[in-house]
């Protein structure tokens, strides 16, 4: 019996079934469900750490502790962790360690596209790359037996479609990992230089070991169709290749595509007429094919029809290949030269009907996303939107607060960046104009803060430096949909967990002027702000209200309204770009579904016009 | 040779359940013995913006995407949704729309209005388009958030799979405390479109 599941569910599934009893992660997307899904099973101790590296780090000492472990994270997270991941090659494991890496082409919801599979050749680890929710299921075991056997961290990556893509999987029963002895080894696990030299020998032979094995690994293979065309390609790249041409091209599908099956490829592309190289992003298997040498007696081409740039999906991989399939008399080479049933789809593929003219697209007002209805973010930003101010951004739904109405962030970075970037803007500031004292505002959110935030605040509070920030203390990781974190009151499974106080933190790092206000009062923001600012010490404002969207403590209250009599038409409310504000001819109306209530549009109204249902005023002067 | 693969796309707007109708979709093929891949995107698409997922299946699947030009189908939740995936469908392609409107930022801050000709534009393409008004059937029995499964119920009779299939699909994916709405969702939605 087939279920259906994502490839983060099946990963998650992979790894119960291989006897993983501890799995750590930060959420990020779309990484996020790996661990999610851990939870469910019980005999995995699974955890939110606060960031990727403390979450590797944690990995890593499980994994010589004697527990099969998994760690998951989105592909900048794994920038976060490299430092760790980079030491793992070297210590090698005891019990089994799988590293998920989880990319993200086209940039769904992440700063960046960066390929992470070069994360592998530079830590000089195995790369497995499954291209379907089974081979998701299937690679992760087989991964805890090859982190065993070659005593090596294994990176497995997946990009967003295979993460969140479902398809069919076939499961099996867990199997109990035996714990392998304890002992302590000096001349691995202890990097000082006088070990780490020797062992980057181990690395390099357990290198050439690992490349014998990827060329007879079960998730390598040679998919035969017709011989005029072969495809070398892995990942949901593989996927859109089959789509195009079905069986007019053999594949060699890699599914270990790191160290490279140098033999397995000269064998193949040795059998077919012309190679093409489809891969997402970065031209990683192109660039082993050539160094290889492999280029020079065959026509290979890769990148220079593929493109490098973003996501790809069937049409484009069909679009960019046609100059290159197409015969003297114009008809793709690879179709005209399929026999009429070959190949495991039984058909040529799509690519006759995917390069059919393209119908343009209607061109409709944008939906980008939005702060929702009741969030404790919108006052805030309606107030630094009206601020002189340089504002640092951080990363989380509060990035939003960059783009219209409100327009009030000047930068986002990377994790945990709004803090030092903000240090190093008032720097500049403080260097540039002495005579004219400006200030940086940082915007960080609680999870964020936790995850790298604190560290950029020591630095602000260390080197005497007046950036001013404000904790967006919402309660939950929202951005990735709702999980816990140190401030929360609850681990990942849900029990209830020591709550971070950052209050009492951020003065422990040295910021004696710390604030916490009700961000759904503007009032109090605005005046937080200004006494922030005429400090000139860095300096802290906790903005504290629960996500809209946090059953548990999100307060609901009595929808606002508008007094149309009183109203002046102004539409200075619609500045506060609420889902609940809508126009209805010359009036503004709010939608008391949608309303939750929380009084920043009524605090806006200069006439008092909006009030909340059963309140006795509204306008807050 | 084409392949026997059917390509339906649902598009709406964050909070709509598009996702959760995407899975009951694809659960028939899936209890039918037949290939299946469905593919959505998690993340800021959930705060108010567009969210789409692509249910594809047959006797083997490839591409987790529809490109566009692909789809033999489109279901849409909210109007001007239903005009941006338009160049989605196929030439012979079917749009199955909710009339509903819901505003998105450049109209909630007046910088934009909405929209009055979405219809009429679609039907300029030449697209075979049905509209009706799912979220009015959902709200008549009580809960508009059912508008999900209204035109879930009304797209039914575009495909082969037999009425208890659909709802035996619904049962496998609907949490039990929400099962008779759906199902008096799904009916009343299939009632729309019998022929």
């Amino acid at each position: 019996m087939k279920t259906l599941m994502s490839g983060n569910e099946a990963v998650a599934r992979g790894a119960w079934e291989a006897g993983v009893r501890f799995a750590s992660a930060y959420p990020g997307t779309p990484s996020t469900e790996i661990l999610e899904n851990m939870a469910t099973y019980r005999e995995v101790r699974s955890q939110w750490s606060v960031n990727e590296k403390t979450a590797l780090e944690a990995a890593l000492g499980a994994s010589l502790g004697g527990v099969r472990t998994l760690c998951a994270m989105k592909h900048v997270g794994l920038n976060v962790a490299a430092d760790p991941l980079f030491s793992s090659s070297y210590t090698g494991v005891n019990a089994g360690l799988v590293i998920v890496t989880a990319d993200d082409p086209g940039c769904h919801s992440s700063q960046n596209e960066q390929d992470n599979r070069y994360y592998a050749q530079a830590a000089k680890l195995p790369l497995i790359e499954p291209s379907d929710s089974q081979e998701a299921l299937d690679f992760t075991r087989m991964a805890f037996e090859l982190s065993e056997e070659y005593d090596t961290p294994v990176l497995l990556r997946v990009t967003t479609r295979i993460a969140h893509g479902k398809s069919p999987v076939t499961t099996s029963e867990r199997t109990e990992a035996t714990a392998p002895a304890y002992e302590r080894t000096m001349t691995k696990h202890v990097l000082v230089p006088a070990v780490a030299r020797p062992r980057h020998a181990a690395v390099e032979e357990r290198l050439a070991r690992l490349q014998a094995y990827a060329e007879s690994s079960p998730m390598n293979r040679i998919e035969w169709g017709s011989t005029r065309l072969g495809v070398i390609s892995g990942g949901v790249a593989y996927q859109y290749a089959r789509e195009v041409l079905g069986g007019s091209a053999s594949y060699l599908k890699l599914g270990m595509s790191f160290p490279f099956p140098a033999a397995l490829a000269r064998s193949f592309i040795s059998q077919v007429e012309q190679v093409v190289i489809i891969e997402e992003l970065e031209p990683f298997l192109e660039q082993t094919v050539r160094a290889l040498g492999m280029g020079d007696e065959h026509p290979i081409v890769g990148k220079s029809l593929i493109p490098r740039i973003g996501e790809l999906d069937s049409r484009t991989v069909a679009l960019s290949l046609a100059p290159a399939l197409a015969d003297a008399d114009g008809r793709p080479a690879g179709v005209a030269g399929a026999p009429p049933d070959s190949g495991a789809f039984g058909t040529a593929g799509e690519l006759d009907s995917l390069l059919a003219p393209g119908r343009e697209a209607e061109q409709v007002v944008g939906r980008p996303p939005m702060f929702c209805a009741g969030c404790p973010h919108r006052g805030v930003f309606y107030e630094l939107g009206k601020l002189p101010v340089m504002v640092s951004g951080d990363i989380g739904c509060y990035a939003l607060g960059a783009t219209p109405p409100f327009s009030a962030i000047d930068t986002c970075i990377d994790m945990g960046a709004s803090i030092t970037a903000g240090l190093g803007f008032q720097t500049a500031l403080d260097i540039l104009r002495p005579d004219k004292p400006a200030r940086t505002i940082a915007v960080i959110g609680d999870s964020t803060f936790f995850h790298s935030g604190m560290t950029g605040l020591l630095d602000a509070a260390y080197n005497g430096v007046g950036v001013i920030t404000i904790i967006l203390d919402n309660r939950i990781t929202a951005m990735t949909g709702h999980q816990e974190n140190p401030g929360s009151g609850f681990t990942l499974s849900g029990t209830p967990a020591r709550e971070a106080q950052l209050e009492a933190l951020v003065r422990a790092l040295g910021i004696e002027l710390v604030q916490t206000v009700d961000p759904f009062g503007l009032a109090q923001v605005r005046e937080a702000i200004a006494v922030a600012m005429g400090s000139p010490c860095p300096s802290v404002i906790i903005a504290r209200g629960p996500c809209a969207l946090l059953k548990r403590l999100a307060v609901r209250r009595p929808a606002c309204q508008v007094d149309q009599d009183t109203c002046r038409k102004c539409k200075a409310c619609l500045r506060v770009a609420c889902p609940a504000l809508y126009v209805e001819g010359e009036n503004v109306q709010i939608d008391a579904e949608t309303c939750a209530g929380c009084g920043v549009c009524s605090q806006v109204c200069r006439f008092g016009a909006i009030k909340q249902a059963g309140a006795a005023e509204g306008g807050e002067e | 040779m084409m392949s026997d693969t059917t390509n339906v796309m649902l598009v709406g707007v964050g909070g709509q359940g598009t996702i959760l109708a995407s899975r009951v979709l694809a659960q028939l093929p899936l209890d039918a013995g037949l290939d299946v891949k469905m593919s959505e995107v998690h993340g800021m698409a959930q705060r108010g913006g567009s969210v789409t997922t692509h249910v594809r299946f047959g006797q083997r699947v490839a591409a987790p995407t529809i490109s566009p030009g692909q789809a033999h189908f489109v279901l849409a939740f909210e109007c001007m949704e239903a005009a941006r995936h338009a160049h989605y469908l196929r030439e012979d392609g079917v749009i199955v729309a909710n009339t509903r409107r819901i505003p998105s930022l450049p109209i909630l801050i007046g910088r934009e209005t909405y929209p009055d000709d979405i219809e009429s534009r679609l039907a300029a393409r030449g697209a075979d388009a049905h509209w009706l008004d799912a979220s009015g059937v959902a709200a008549d029995l009580g809960n508009v958030r059912a508008e999900n499964t209204v035109l879930l119920g009304a797209f039914s009779t575009f495909l082969a799979f037999p009425e208890d299939a659909w709802t035996q699909a619904l049962r496998t994916v609907i949490p039990a405390k929400h099962i008779e709405l759906n199902l008096a969702a799904f009916a009343a939605g299939r009632r729309l479109t019998q022929r």
